[in-house]
């Protein structure tokens, strides 16, 4: 599946990274708490996330994360925008919630990390 | 280990929207230097969960990274509260962050762990009141 699959499964919108969206993804993860994330997401992966502060960009960086969804219409500011682009990262906007997001994704095939 | 390649960084306080610069550095040199991206991925995230719990719980610190054809070495210095009782703060899900800590997304109980799971070698030393010296290890 690739960044662009993901992104009209959820009919989710592009902040940055236009140019990306042709990119592979393998594998899912949705926390707000970033821990979480750095324990268990994978290579690949894309990261759903109620969570809207600099550190989400930055735990996408270390884990080489590909694309950044932000849930439930969640706002991210300029500054936040401008650190993902920098980084080179997908960062996508969708009005639906935690559960339905990841639900529309894993019925789309997308699987999480191995436990 | 007279070719080492040594990186010193002081890690601010207070200051949670800088937290995580430091191993963002380091992560780009040691791609820079031909690392493995598994290798630079483990002392990327390690050193990340380090670095946020010296903004968090201690008052910054100082990090020096030493990089050798062998091995990525990590020490993270802080003089915090230290940690009163380390074999609980290593189990996963127990954390003394504040509540203010946890809606920022940190805060879980799970930077220790994740500092073990991704390193070879870790080492915790600590004096409560005085604080603490983690030193991880990636080998290469």
């Amino acid at each position: 599946m690739t960044v662009e699959d993901v992104r009209a499964t959820l009919g989710a919108r592009v902040l940055v990274g236009e140019e990306h969206l042709d990119r592979e993804v393998r594998s899912a993860c949705g926390s707000d708490m970033m821990s979480d994330v750095l324990a268990f997401s994978k290579d690949h992966s894309v990261l759903l996330t109620g969570l809207v502060n600099p550190q989400v960009v930055r735990t996408a960086e270390m884990l080489d994360i590909v694309c950044i969804i932000f849930i439930r219409g969640k706002k991210a500011d300029e500054k936040l925008l401008e650190m993902a682009r920098e980084r080179g990262l997908v960062v996508l906007e969708t009005g639906h919630r935690m559960f339905t997001a990841c639900g529309m994704l894993y019925a789309a095939g997308l699987r999480g990390g191995a436990v | 280990m007279e070719d080492a390649i040594v990186l010193t960084y002081e890690v601010s306080p207070d200051d949670f929207t800088r937290a995580g610069e430091a191993s963002s550095d380091v992560k780009s040199k040691l791609k820079q230097m031909g690392v493995s991206p598994e290798a630079v991925r483990k002392v990327a995230i390690a050193m990340y969960e380090g670095e946020i719990n010296m903004v968090i719980h201690a008052k910054g610190g100082e990090i020096t990274v030493s990089i050798t054809p062998e091995q990525i070495t990590m020490v993270l210095a802080d003089v915090g509260p230290g940690i009163p009782d380390v074999e609980l703060a290593m189990k996963a899900g127990y954390s003394t962050a504040p509540d203010e800590i946890r809606s920022l997304g940190f805060g879980a109980g799970m930077g220790l762990p994740n500092m073990k799971k991704y390193t070879d070698e870790m080492n915790i030393d600590t004096t409560v009141g005085v604080g603490t010296t983690i030193t991880m290890v990636v080998k290469l």
